[in-house]
């Protein structure tokens, strides 16, 4: 034996170049090339000598402090859990309001919601362009009375609430802060989140009323507007997610969507905005996909990265202006339709990444959301998958447990710096405005989408029962969730009474003032939160914007 | 001489945005040496029958991810049937439950892909099916 111990310590390797080169590469490889699904090469093994040189203070810091690699609050998951916000939406209102009772019940902590296409994209349900959408992909919202039923018995003052909306989110703003006024709750004590964020609906999600321009002017109007009169709610959630499930790398993700933040920041500094006003209620939204490490870095990389923007680039003062906080949400892209269970696994290990990436708050999508909209068995086992990581694996003990990796903070130094790149190339291009105008984020996507889809169809990249370990001639062995077909004509007909009950000539005259407020580049949601209330519906108020804005068409180009 | 060259409409119908799917496979059909137009998103039935006459395809692809598909489809069929035009095929993809595929294809759409279909898989049947 002692031999055997000299004989061990003799051949260890001085360096990681002496090990790569004698004892690595002596050695067969399983496949000719390791890399990510974002297409980044990866070294076999990281230590010292190849993971990059940092200071700990200046890299890293403490939780709870400059630059936030490690998390933005000191106590982070010993002090609070993240927030587990189910997305939930479809059909009436009142089917939504009934999937949100479910879900708080079950032990959900706050609200998240998803409208449908007609209310996305501005119109009442009884618009031409809205046949056979309505309630479909989400809830359909066109009235305050829509809004009242949606969160009919739900305490607005108590629990969270987030809404998936964008061109349209002033309008839907304006409803929920007239409910609010109808019910008695003051302003400031209302708490939640509406997306809000229209530079990557241009990028990615598209749905749109307006060109560019006055849509992020609209944009900074609700962030304006709230940071005056509802500093507890956040105005806009600058949103990688869309941007990823489009085709986007992990850094194309990271770096466009802080890129978004950065145009917004001086939209509304050009407005005259003091920066510490109104960036500590800015929220962002990422992506979790499937390559884990590369996941949990870019949470760690984009709160490093904006707490450095805003320090730096615009003076910001106040330690919340600095700090990213954002919600994460599974890629549904990720999902398939074959062999649904298997999305079970998926979601879990993504929704893991993003603990372990100190997520704020986390939806984790259901295994049945490539076939339809969740079922409520299966939005509760995506419901449980989180409260299973929070109460039982151990990871929420301790804070940033990646923090020190080799590859982990290699990893967070390269997508920062690669973020970088992109993000000086947009200031080269002039700001996301005109990036977007020129359609240079979107080209991007669509060339990292086209990469990945030949590299599945080679078998390059692997799908667990797609183009690997394929079922033949598989049943669905789930439940479907099917949408009642009435909610469409039942919408329609609520649209209709609500219009002939109202006071029209009430309705004209807040129409006008909306359309000449728009018209004067005046903030539009004290004037809209009054129209609402009073019977103007979101077609109408969408009307008025295509009116004064304009409206945008698609530019195409594969 | 060389084969005439099948032309693909590549179309966006509804109010959904999901467009990397489309944009995919008309880049995959294009490089597969077909001649693709690809109609950009929220377009109308009209709009885009109107397209596929003008342009003189042979098949439009339609790509639906909203769930609206039992309404879009049937109308994109009806006005090809209307304008005289039954002779362009009618194919799709999107997330379609298999009940809805059935009922489609007997009311003449010629095929559906679901996710995790390959672009191979589509250039395949288009190039057996069209022209």
């Amino acid at each position: 034996m002692k031999n055997g111990d000299r004989r061990c310590v003799d051949r260890r390797s001085k360096s990681y170049s002496e090990w790569l080169e004698k004892r690595y590469k002596s050695q067969k490889e399983r496949k000719s090339s390791y890399s990510s699904i974002s297409f980044r090469t990866h070294p076999p093994l990281m230590c010292p000598e190849n993971s990059g040189k940092r200071e700990y203070a200046e890299s890293l810091g403490f939780p709870g402090e400059y630059p936030y690699t490690r998390g933005i609050q000191p106590t982070m998951y010993r002090g609070r859990l993240w927030t587990m916000r189910q997305f939930a939406g479809f059909g009436s209102p009142e089917d939504t309001n009934s999937r949100f009772k479910y879900l708080l019940e079950h032990g959900q902590t706050g609200l998240s919601t998803a409208f449908d296409m007609p209310t996305l994209m501005g119109y009442d349900p009884d618009h031409p362009r809205s046949v056979g959408e309505v309630g479909r992909e989400g809830v359909n919202v066109a009235t305050v009375e829509d809004m009242e039923r949606l969160f009919d018995g739900i305490p607005l003052d108590q629990v969270t609430v987030s809404m998936t909306i964008n061109c349209s989110a002033t309008i839907m703003m304006a409803f929920f802060l007239a409910v609010a006024r109808r019910r008695g709750i003051p302003f400031d004590k209302v708490g939640g989140t509406v997306q809000n964020d229209m530079f990557k609906e241009f990028i990615a999600q598209k749905e749109w009323i307006c060109p560019p321009e006055p849509s992020v002017k609209l944009a900074c109007d609700v962030i304006e507007y709230c940071s005056q009169h509802v500093p507890k709610f956040n105005p806009i959630s600058i949103s990688g997610y869309h941007i990823r499930e489009a085709g986007a790398t992990a850094v194309q993700e990271l770096a466009f969507t802080l890129a978004d933040g950065i145009g917004y920041v001086e939209h509304c500094i050009g407005r005259g905005m003091d920066v510490d006003s109104f960036a500590p209620r800015l929220s962002f939204f990422f992506d979790v996909h499937n390559d884990f490490f590369e996941e949990i870095a870019k949470f760690r990389a984009a709160r490093r990265l904006w707490a450095r923007i805003m320090k730096e680039r615009f003076g910001a003062k106040k330690p919340r202006s600095m700090m990213l906080r954002t919600h994460a949400q599974t890629a549904g892209v990720s999902l398939t339709a074959q062999q649904p269970l298997n999305n079970i696994a998926r979601v879990a290990l993504q929704a893991l990444a993003a603990v372990l990436g100190g997520t704020q708050s986390l939806h984790t999508n259901s295994m049945d959301e490539t076939l339809a909209l969740p079922t409520e068995e299966a939005a509760k086992v995506a419901l449980r998958t989180q409260q299973i990581i929070a109460e039982e694996t151990g990871v929420a003990n301790v804070i940033d447990p990646l923090g020190g990796s080799y590859y982990v903070e290699w990893l967070t130094d390269e997508m920062e710096r690669e973020a970088m790149e992109y993000i000086r190339k947009i200031d080269e291009i002039g700001g996301m405005l005109r990036a977007v105008e020129q359609g240079f984020p979107q080209k991007e996507i669509a060339e990292a989408a086209y990469r990945y889809q030949l590299k599945l169809d080679a078998g390059e990249e692997v799908i667990v029962g797609v183009n690997k370990y394929v079922e033949k001639d598989e049943k669905i062995p789930i439940p479907v969730l099917e949408i009642d077909k009435k909610a469409e004509e039942k919408q329609k007909e609520l649209v209709r009474e609500f219009k002939e009950k109202r006071d029209n000539r009430k309705v004209m005259e807040a129409l006008s003032k909306l359309e000449e407020t728009a018209r004067e580049g005046g903030n539009v949601m004290d004037i809209l939160i009054d129209a609402v209330d009073c019977g103007v519906t979101l077609g109408e108020a969408s009307d008025v914007y295509r009116k004064v804005f304009g409206t945008y068409t698609d530019p195409g180009g594969v | 001489m060389s084969e005439k060259k099948i032309r693909v409409l590549i179309a966006k119908v509804g109010l959904d945005g999901h467009d990397r799917g489309a944009k995919v496979v008309a880049r995959a059909l294009r490089d597969a040496g077909m001649e693709v137009i690809y109609t950009g998103l929220h377009q109308t039935p009209e709009m885009i029958v109107k397209s596929a006459i003008q342009e003189d395809v042979d098949c439009i692809g339609l790509s639906i991810l909203s769930g609206a598909h039992m309404t879009l489809f049937p109308a994109v069929l009806d006005l090809l049937k209307k304008n005289n035009a039954e002779d362009i095929t009618l194919f799709g993809g999107g997330i379609v439950p298999d009940d809805d595929i059935a009922r489609l294809k007997e009311m003449g759409v010629g095929e559906i892909f679901t996710p995790g279909t390959s672009t191979e898989e589509i250039i395949k049947w288009v190039r057996e099916n069209i022209g």
